[in-house]
């Protein structure tokens, strides 16, 4: 075990002046800040703070969510979300503490980085003058060639090795630390790739109708909802156009989807146009933007045919309820219909809407609320027919996928009847104007986005990985060779020819290595023979511990 | 097929019960060996333990010394059919996910109920592994045999799904690479938490604790034994659970648009994933106490749980593939 926690204090300058209380102050909170139990506690309280993030609902995640919290609680809710509990991942707090955490890791691993190099440049230390009081050790005849042989053997292990005179330094397993510094390392890159994803990436969602008509071009006034990072202005987005021809979806009798396609066509603006699909797991991959596909639903096409004769035809998206029949709400809504010819002017008040309910299945029998399976085998729409000012002209926001309710509570809009359509029919209104439900095309729904930090987020956890496996399997270990000089007094088989003192130290924790360091020197001791005492360490409790330390 | 893969469930509850019963037997006669058995493997030099020392005999059994020999016999008979009952379990478990793979012609890890069953096989398994090179922590299988049996019997009255085929955003080869790594590193760590549990028991017990779960640990293998092999599988399974975390990441990337956009089941995995470091770096960092550290194993493990049971049910995310609802 390295005790990186223990590092030495740098030795303290006796105070002849007075001593800078502040320079020490900070020193020490330094010292404190890159400590291995701080990192712990950090570590630690990174995962607490997590938990708000996963029980509260989050804005990033799911926005109506947070809506309904503050309606279910009015009188908390309001408190939480000034402490950025609805934003909890980007929270000052969330943010202090991996800020911290990672200021701990540069401080920690830099000196360490420093260190290492050090060490891979160095070379073994010289053998400690008794080798008998190493863990491992053990006296086998000296091969042929003496300490250049044993040299040579460890090399071939891949051993670094250095010799000196009669004696032989050996280490392996830098791995360990190599891996340790790249795992922490690349965290610290995993962090940059994070960074750089958010200011200079952007994302925007669109839902688009298939059709010519409803082409889309990569501007942020195109998207319903937009966000770019903080360093991208909207002149930075790539200008490419998307129409969508078709859409395929399969599903399975249980209504459970199967398999999604989306056919476009694309426009790059160096590039010719061009066809490609795309499907839930495999993104449109366009130059400087991926575009995902998210969902999909109906876009039912409506005529209208207004008093004068004129005819209209909306073919606006019907949300789906998210129920596995993909029923689906929306509004048709004419308000530039009416028109007088002869003089051109427009009566507000005889503006037309039609909210409805798009059962792609509709059942055999009433009530018509709820579609049975998601694709078009009994399509039926439930119209509602409105009439009068839809307010849309007041530059008052709302949604399009409602009608202004305030309207019709404010008797501007009145209801003047409901019908269900099925596809090719005709409903004429009280007034003699008509409404035709002719097709349905398909829409879908696509998040388009930009991150830069993708490929440094890639390598980094790659690396990461790979780090993170040479240091929790790397071993770091020491071996030293001292060939004695012979001893002509002894009576024992090796007699005349000299001997050699083996000694080994594991650095890091290593159940396997007595069995390592046996085998090491009976293939140095040549002809399999090793050195009786180089079992003197063992017992039986070693086989297994050994096995440990293959795992 | 399908029906089958639900027999052969049972009939792997039911060996794994009594595995359990014939380790209790065993740990109940176990006096007379207890010397032997609980002596603790020696750790070599560098584990930086310091409760290596020793023997912590169990009682001496009082009778005399050929009715304890009986005794021991007993008791090495109930060890050994406690292990043929787990291998037994194994073997079930394993052909009851085979045919339940076969049932639905995917892999078998498409709801929570799978995922339990695939988990507790991959642990079952990891047991064996364990026991194959360590026969001496025998004893600890009646921990290990007891969780199985609680989980799953759990997945099989309570999170029980049929057979339905994969939701689109699950059919692609990531859902192999991704979900098959997860359940590794899963059924993994739910192994490595058995010695967790075991080794702060002993340990207590080693301290002259003898209050209620000490006293369970009379008879398990010695607290430095357990320990390592709670890092051994946690290194190992850490990696692992990295690797699942940053698939996942990829294959999110691919199919939501974002590699990481902190959906419940991302949030805890993340939470898991920063306690599961926190204990590795623990158990690196010199000053801080081994039980420190395995508590924090410990709750790396619930964790887990928490994200495998809490979320699906709590939670509504882009994850909401449980099969519950
Ligand atoms: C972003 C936060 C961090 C994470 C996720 C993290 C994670 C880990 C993990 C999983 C290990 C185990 C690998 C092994 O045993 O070799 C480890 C080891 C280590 N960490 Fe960290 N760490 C973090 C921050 C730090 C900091 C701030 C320091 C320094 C103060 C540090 C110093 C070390 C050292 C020295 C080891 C190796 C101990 C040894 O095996 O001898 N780490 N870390």
């Amino acid at each position: 075990m390295t005790a990186v926690d223990e590092r030495p204090a740098p030795p303290v300058e006796a105070p002849r002046h007075r001593p800078n209380r502040l320079l020490a102050l900070l020193r020490n909170s330094w010292r404190q800040l890159t400590s291995m139990r701080t990192a712990l506690v950090l570590l630690f309280l990174l995962a607490v703070a997590a938990i708000p993030g996963s029980v509260l609902p989050q804005r990033g995640v799911n926005p109506e969510d947070v809506r309904d919290y503050f309606v279910a609680y009015p009188d908390l809710a309001p408190v939480l979300d000034r402490i950025g509990a609805f934003e909890a991942f980007s929270s000052v707090w969330f943010s202090a503490i991996y800020l911290l955490l990672f200021t701990s890791l540069i401080g920690c691993i830099t000196p360490r980085l420093r260190d290492h190099v050090r060490a891979l440049r160095s070379k073994p230390p010289a053998a400690p003058r008794r080798l008998d009081r190493l863990p491992q050790h053990a006296v086998l005849p000296a091969p042929e060639g003496g300490a250049a042989a044993v040299a040579a053997a460890l090399r071939r292990r891949r051993w670094r090795v250095v010799v000196r005179g009669d004696e032989v330094s050996a280490e392996k397993g830098y791995l360990k630390e190599t891996g340790n510094l790249l795992f922490h390392s690349s965290l610290v890159l995993v962090l940059v790739g994070v960074a750089l994803g958010s200011w200079y990436g952007w994302s925007g969602n669109k839902l688009l109708v298939a059709g010519e008509d409803n082409a889309f071009c990569n501007t942020r006034q195109q998207y319903a909802e937009s966000k770019l990072g903080p360093r991208v202005s909207s002149a930075d987005l790539p200008g490419f156009c998307i129409r969508l021809d078709d859409f395929e979806a399969r599903f399975l009798e249980s209504g459970q989807p199967e398999f999604y396609e989306a056919r476009v066509t694309v426009d790059e603006v160096d590039g010719e146009r061009r066809p490609a699909g795309f499907s839930v797991n495999s993104p449109l991959r366009l130059d400087g933007a991926n575009v995902y596909l998210l969902g999909h639903g109906y876009a039912p096409v409506i005529r209208y045919t207004d008093r004068f004769g004129k005819s209209q035809t909306s073919n606006f998206p019907f949300l789906t309820t998210r129920d596995i029949g993909l029923t689906s709400e929306g509004l048709a809504a004419f308000p530039d219909v009416n028109v007088d010819p002869a003089t051109g002017t427009r009566d507000p008040n005889l503006q037309v809407a039609f909210s409805g309910l798009y059962l792609p299945t509709a059942p055999a029998a009433a009530p018509f609320t709820r579609s049975e399976y998601p694709t078009e085998r009994n399509p039926a729409l439930n119209l509602v027919a409105y009439r009068g000012n839809l307010g849309m002209d007041a530059g008052i926001p709302g949604s399009v996928y409602e009608l202004d309710q305030r309207q019709v509570r404010a008797g501007k809009v009145k209801e003047v009847g409901t019908k269900l359509l099925r596809k090719g029919e005709t409903w004429k209104l009280d007034d003699g104007t008509t409404v035709e439900f002719l097709d349905t095309v398909p829409y879908v729904t696509l998040s388009v986005r930009y991150d830069p930090g993708a490929t440094l987020l890639l390598v980094s956890s790659a690396v990461l990985l790979v780090g993170l496996m040479g240091s929790l399997f790397g071993r770091r270990r020491r071996v030293f060779f001292r060939v004695l000089p012979a001893d002509p007094t002894s009576g024992s088989p090796t007699s005349g020819s000299s001997l050699v003192e083996a000694g080994g130290l594991p650095r890091t924790d290593h159940p396997g290595f007595a069995d390592e360091f046996a085998q090491l020197v009976a293939a140095i001791g040549g002809d399999g023979r090793p050195g009786e005492e180089a079992g003197v360490d063992r017992d039986g409790d070693d086989r297994a511990a050994a096995r440990e330390g293959a795992e | 097929m399908s029906a089958l893969s639900d027999q052969l469930v049972s009939l792997a509850i039911l060996a794994y019960l009594i595995a359990m019963i014939s380790h209790a037997v065993e740990y109940a006669l176990g006096n007379a060996r207890a010397r032997v058995t609980a002596a603790p493997a020696r750790e070599l030099v560098g584990a930086g333990v310091g409760a290596v020392g020793g023997g912590t005999p169990g009682v001496r059994a009082a009778t005399g010394p050929s009715a304890a020999d009986r005794t021991a016999r007993r008791a090495r008979l109930g060890g050994l059919i406690a292990v043929a009952a787990t291998v037994l379990g194994a073997l079930l478990h394993l052909g009851a996910l085979v045919t339940r793979g076969l049932a639905a012609d995917r892999m078998p890890w498409g709801n929570m109920y799978e995922f339990v069953l695939t988990g507790t096989w991959i642990g079952a398994a990891g047991w064996l592994v364990v026991l194959w090179q360590r026969p001496q922590l025998r004893r600890l299988g009646l921990f290990l045999s007891l969780v199985m049996v609680l989980l799953v019997a759990t997945a099989e009255l309570v999170l029980y799904t049929p057979i339905v085929p994969l939701v689109p955003a699950l059919n692609s080869y990531w859902f192999v690479i991704h979900v098959s790594t997860i359940v590794f590193a899963s059924g993994i760590f739910l192994l490595g938490a058995v010695p967790a549990v075991a080794f702060l028991m002993r340990s207590g017990y080693e301290r002259g604790r003898r209050s209620f779960p000490y006293t369970l640990a009379k008879r398990l293998p010695a607290a430095a034994a357990l320990e390592r092999l709670t890092f051994v599988l946690h290194a190992f399974a850490f990696p692992v659970f990295t690797f699942a975390v940053i698939a996942g990441a990829i294959w999110a990337e691919a199919a939501w648009g974002r590699p990481w956009g902190w959906d419940p089941k991302e949030t805890w995995s993340f939470i898991s994933w920063v306690i599961y470091a926190g204990y590795l770096h623990a158990r690196a960092t010199p000053s801080v106490r081994r039980n420190v550290a395995t508590w924090l194993a410990i709750a790396g493990f619930l964790t887990m749980l928490m994200n495998l049971f809490g979320v699906n049910i709590f939670f509504e995310g882009l994850h909401s593939y449980g099969g519950l609802d």
